[in-house]
């Protein structure tokens, strides 16, 4: 995939976008020199990009979200320095929205200078194997509702469908149908697939782009 | 497979609860259970049901008094300071006869403490919580398929025997994610006869109440409501027994306490050591009979609880001595390890 100055990932909540985040800002740093990582999650306080800090601190990506994340407070405040993202142009950024609408009107304050640099892709995270986006249909509906409280219209479309531990090569390729149909129906591209890394072997040779994720499993 | 999907514990408590045929839900948000509103907020409409956030708990649970009163299958959920401020209209409910669902998903206390899981509301779920002489059922899930399952068991359970029912989950349990089959075990809600669903000038108007100032009446409303929970004593306990056969030692532990045991059970068996699980799933009534049972082979008992020590007295009150009952325990919002359920195996939890 080629990558835009910035890549936002927005999504129902539980659809995969901070695990993606991670993944996606490890394999920028491979073939970028500054890379950044930033968390503008408003509304979860479990399951943080903040939980591979020590990864990224390796790896030499800057991390920014808010002290708050991982402290447990349920405090959506965002840090002043997630305008650097927008106003520091020479790193390369990945941003990790809220799930859902709610999570979304965060990225709102940030739109104006993002559209203005356009240099960016939005791109609408996709399980559909969670209960409320089980179709295109009802997938379109949660990106309406993002769009609308984001402020930023998609630009492409990442299918994460998987059901978690039993997620198989058939689990995906059952989903490929509906990726396609909200393809069709929204007139984006499939960015990705992403898969969990051992099944890419599998599926290589069936599907065009498929991104190989390495799993986030730190409970903490 | 293809027919499973990937949900949190909440979201399968919320949609079970749709598919059980619950159309109003009552409640007010809070971490780390908010996602059952937050889904009933978008699927309640779809569904011509009503999602309404009151103002606050105490509004919530007397919304759901006021929805049971009129045969309605209704639910409110909250974690546990919560649950505290609902325990009046809990108690309410029990004294006027009233069926409903409450999720407890709870926290660390005591207070408004954090919001890592904890099972230290296991007192105010079994004993009563509120006021004055009463039980609810109260059922423990270990793992996202069962929030799904056991919510819609809960209120098969509520409306046969017209009483309020206690889903305990914790916060890992709501939080996270595994697959579910839909495919649940609906039955029709039977027929409530009592509920003030208006009289059309046929019949005598139906009451619901917990008022009974005559002494006498009222005591005999409590001997009856308590048969009632003897009879629940002798045919609900749910439990799981895991290599009980030829323990020795013997964990008994529920819901994310049970998850870690088991795996601890493993590791152990795996070195030999003649240790086994029971994991009430019924936390009331409790499976006393089993445990008192085993504990006619077993030299000790291990109560793992993510809490002081909660369950581990009734634990013992089941044991009645015939046995060693230690504690293995975290508390504040921490999950025990399974190796330190391994170590408290080997070389025994506190007293």
């Amino acid at each position: 995939m080629e990558f835009r100055r910035i890549t936002l990932l927005a999504g129902h909540y539980g659809s995969g976008k901070t695990n993606i985040s991670v993944n996606l800002a490890m394999y920028l740093k491979t073939i970028k020199e500054k890379v950044a990582v930033a968390d503008l999650d408003i509304v979860n306080p479990y399951f943080r990009t903040k939980d591979s800090i020590e990864d990224f601190e390796k790896a030499g990506i800057r991390f920014i979200g808010s002290e708050y994340a991982n402290s447990n407070l349920d405090i959506p405040a965002l840090p002043q320095e997630l305008y650097s993202i927008t106003d520091d142009t020479s790193y390369y950024a990945v941003m990790d929205i809220g799930g859902d609408d709610r999570g979304a009107l965060a990225l709102g304050r940030y739109a104006p200078a993002i559209i203005s640099e356009n240099n960016y892709d939005m791109l609408f995270v996709a399980n559909f194997f969670r209960p409320l986006t089980r179709d295109a249909d009802s997938a379109i509906e949660v990106m309406k509702e993002i769009e609308y409280a984001g402020g930023i219209p998609f630009t492409g479309i990442i299918n994460n469908s998987n059901l978690g531990d039993e997620t198989d090569a058939d689990a995906v390729l059952s989903t490929l149908n509906k990726a396609k149909e909200l393809s069709d129906k929204s007139g984006l591209p499939i960015k990705l697939t992403t898969v969990n890394r051992p099944l890419v072997p599998q599926l290589n040779n069936k599907i065009p782009n498929i991104f190989g994720l390495d799993l986030q499993n730190k409970i903490r | 497979m293809a027919d499973k999907v990937l949900m949190k514990g909440n979201e399968a408590i919320a949609e079970a609860a749709i598919l059980a045929g619950c159309k109003h839900y009552f409640g007010y948000p809070i971490t780390p259970q908010t996602e059952i509103a937050a889904y009933m907020a978008k699927r309640m409409p779809k569904i011509g049901g009503t999602f309404l956030q009151a103002e606050s708990e105490i509004a919530a649970i007397n919304m759901v008094y006021g929805a049971a009163s009129a045969g309605m299958r209704v639910m409110t959920s909250s974690s546990s300071p919560g649950v505290s401020l609902k325990s009046e209209g809990i108690s309410y409910m029990a004294g006027s006869d009233l069926p409903g669902l409450i999720v407890n998903v709870q926290r660390g206390g005591p207070g408004l403490g954090g919001i890592q899981p904890s099972q230290s509301d296991y007192f105010q779920a079994t004993k009563g919580g509120g006021h004055g002489d009463y039980h609810l059922i109260v059922i423990a899930p270990d793992s996202v398929q069962e929030m799904a399952d056991y919510t819609v068991k809960a209120f098969d359970l509520a409306d046969k025997y017209r009483m309020p029912v206690m889903i305990l989950a914790d916060g890992t349990m709501g939080q996270m994610m595994e697959p579910v089959s839909l495919d649940l075990d609906i039955k029709p809600a039977p027929e409530k006869p009592w509920a003030t669903t208006g009289t059309n000038c046929e019949r005598k108007h139906n009451i619901i109440n917990s008022l009974s100032l005559v002494p006498e009446e009222l005591e005999k409303l409590n001997f009856e409501r308590y048969e009632k929970y003897a009879h629940i004593q002798e045919t609900e306990v749910m439990y799981e027994e895991y290599m009980t056969e030829d323990a020795e030692t013997i964990i008994v532990a529920f819901g994310i306490a049970a998850r870690v045991s088991k795996n601890a059970v493993a590791a152990a068996r795996k070195e030999g050591i003649k240790v086994g699980l029971i994991r009430p799933i019924t936390l009331w009534p409790f499976p006393t009979e089993v445990i008192s049972k085993a504990a006619d082979k077993a030299k000790r008992f291990i109560s793992v609880e993510l809490s002081m020590g909660q369950m581990i007295e009734d634990v013992k009150l089941a044991v009645n001595g015939k046995a060693k009952v230690e504690l293995c325990n975290r508390a504040g919002g921490m999950i025990p390890s399974p190796e330190q359920v391994l170590e408290a195996i080997k070389n025994g939890g506190a007293e």
